[in-house]
């Protein structure tokens, strides 16, 4: 039947992740250091809400924008916690999780040919949305040398005169960077300089360990050139309810918001029922979250420095990043024998672009007794390999 | 005030006390002698006032009652509440003595083998006391949580999927 399929879903890759997965699946017992979500349970006065709206009869359609009580809660929550300004009526969209948003970005901006500049490595969906709209795709590649952040100088060398849109993701998965105000300004100077459209994904922006997360909308002159995108499947625990959003300009919040009612009509309403809770009263449940994941993120960056890795430290999302190089191994090699040989999976950081050679990606989004057994038994392997050398 | 520091560093512990100094140093990327010397100082000033262990003897084959007991007193010229519940304070029996808003003025904790006991000892050395005007007591049937931990109707989590994005 392949000779039905457009060139574009044919030539589509899989994603990296998808053939660890199956990998994976033919082992027991693993511990899994691979997940890319909250182990936590959404914070119960959200589910509680989302299930007495329910009860209530609460079942229908909603506008195609959101909930319009969820978009004005969101918004004063974005201008008090976070210094965004963006109005409920035209400036908020709520998306079916941070993914359609992006998805929803790239095509409403995409002219077959653009370029979109994405760091590498970064989360698998970026590239593919580009492309499943027509994008060249050009990697600016970040790496270890300077903690994976993202520099001016490598996005100088990326860029081509065709390209439109830059992708940034801080706090990042999978290397767990993130930016400060200042690394972020001639990043900023950059896009204006450019007249590149920034899609900065900040579903992690709550998840930062060291100083206050800068939302890029709020640098001077980006608010006009940003699609602020977030969602509450990270920091509320909620990745199973798809619920996320989008903030920007309203022209082309609008764009996005045709597409969207034609493709989607509007996210779950219980859902948004949900989010809407947790933005009025879950910021404790979040808080003690984060300082939890905070816990875990130090006793990984500990174990993992203690077994004889190079490891630097990850300032946000729940993502450590080892230099996995002293094993002798690469990427794949190390996360296939890590496997095999201990029961433990995590993610080869190529997985997530060719500048992931060299790394593993492994979530602390798990107890602190599952993340001392995936050391122990991490160490075994890596000393191993290390003493063999 | 507490500083952020010190408060995380108190919450990781009220999660986990068996945790030596060096874990809680990895843990909250303090040093293991300040962590020693602020722990120290807390046990000093009574701020940690005891180590301890939940034990869910519901799972056990134990016989064990505890009961809520809400007492009202008279005040007393000058000492208000405190000399009574002081007085309180000192029976094994009772674990925990509070004050109260509401329409009563203290609530007691007592443990017991059984309701016989507990209904003795409310009978035997509280009701007789000359400022105790009345008292109500109300026995635990079962315990769904208790300190932040669910004992009942908690079944496992689904399992998440093994590797995602």
């Amino acid at each position: 039947m392949k000779q039905y399929l457009s060139p574009l879903a044919l030539n589509l890759k899989p994603s990296g992740i998808r053939k660890f997965f199956d990998l994976a699946a033919t082992v027991e017992d693993v511990i899994s250091l691979g997940v890319g979500e909250p182990d936590f349970a959404t914070p119960w006065v959200m589910t509680e809400a989302a299930i007495f709206s329910l009860e209530q009869g609460q079942t229908m359609y909603t506008s195609n924008a959101g909930l319009i009580e969820l978009r004005r809660e969101l918004s004063k929550y974005m201008a008090k916690h976070q210094g965004l300004n963006y109005n409920a009526d035209q400036e908020i969209l709520i998306t079916v999780g941070a993914s359609e948003a992006i998805d929803l970005a790239m095509r409403a901006l995409i002219v077959p040919g653009d370029g979109v500049l994405i760091p590498d490595p970064s989360f698998v969906a970026y590239a593919a949305c580009a492309e499943i709209s027509g994008a060249e795709v050009h990697y600016v590649t970040t790496s270890a040398d300077h903690d994976f952040r993202l520099q001016v100088e490598d996005l100088q060398m990326a860029y081509t005169p065709n390209c439109k849109i830059l992708v940034l993701s801080y706090p990042n998965n999978p290397t767990g960077a993130v930016m400060t105000r200042e690394e972020l300004l001639p990043i900023a100077r950059f896009a204006s300089e450019n007249d590149l459209i920034v899609i900065s994904d900040e579903i992690y922006s709550d998840l930062n360990y060291d100083e206050e997360h800068t939302p890029f909308a709020t640098l001077p002159y980006m608010w006009n050139r940003t699609l602020h995108v977030s969602g509450f499947s990270k920091a509320y625990a909620m990745t199973g309810w798809r619920i996320g959003y989008v903030a920007g300009h309203p022209d082309l919040i609008q764009a996005m918001l045709k597409i969207h009612q034609y493709t989607i009509m509007c996210a779950p309403i219980m859902a948004q029922v949900a989010a809407l809770e947790g933005l009025k009263s879950g910021e404790t449940a979040k808080q003690e979250m984060v300082m939890e994941y905070d816990r875990r993120r130090r006793i990984m960056v500990h174990g993992l420095r203690e077994m004889g890795l190079t490891c630097f430290e990850p300032l946000g999302a729940f993502y450590v990043f080892p230099d996995i190089t002293a094993t002798g191994l690469n990427s794949e090699e190390f996360a296939e024998q890590l496997l095999k040989e201990e029961k433990v999976a995590v993610v080869p950081g190529t997985a997530f672009g060719p500048a992931g050679e060299g790394h593993v990606r492994c979530s602390y989004a798990y107890s602190t007794q599952q993340l001392q057994e995936a050391l122990t038994r991490m160490a075994r392997f890596v000393k191993k390999r290390i003493n063999s050398k | 005030m507490l500083s952020e520091d010190d408060r995380r560093l108190l919450h990781i512990l009220s999660q986990d006390c068996r945790l030596t100094a060096e874990d809680l140093a990895v843990q909250t990327g303090l040093t293991a002698d300040y962590i020693k010397k602020k722990i120290k100082q807390w046990e000093d000033d009574k701020v940690i006032a005891k180590y301890g262990v939940l034990i869910n003897y519901d799972q056990l084959e134990e016989d064990r009652v505890t009961a809520l007991i809400d007492v009202k007193v008279l005040p007393q010229r000058g000492n208000g509440y405190d000399k009574i519940a002081q007085r309180f304070q000192k029976f094994n029996e009772i674990k925990s003595v509070y004050l109260m808003s509401g329409d009563f003025d203290l609530c007691l904790i007592i443990e017991g083998h059984n309701m016989h006991e507990i209904a003795q000892f409310v009978s035997d050395k509280l009701s007789p006391l000359d400022v105790i005007q009345s008292t109500s007591t109300r026995f635990i049937l079962r315990r769904y949580k208790q300190d932040g931990i669910e004992f009942h109707g908690e079944e496992e989590r689904p399992q998440r999927l093994m590797i995602t994005p």
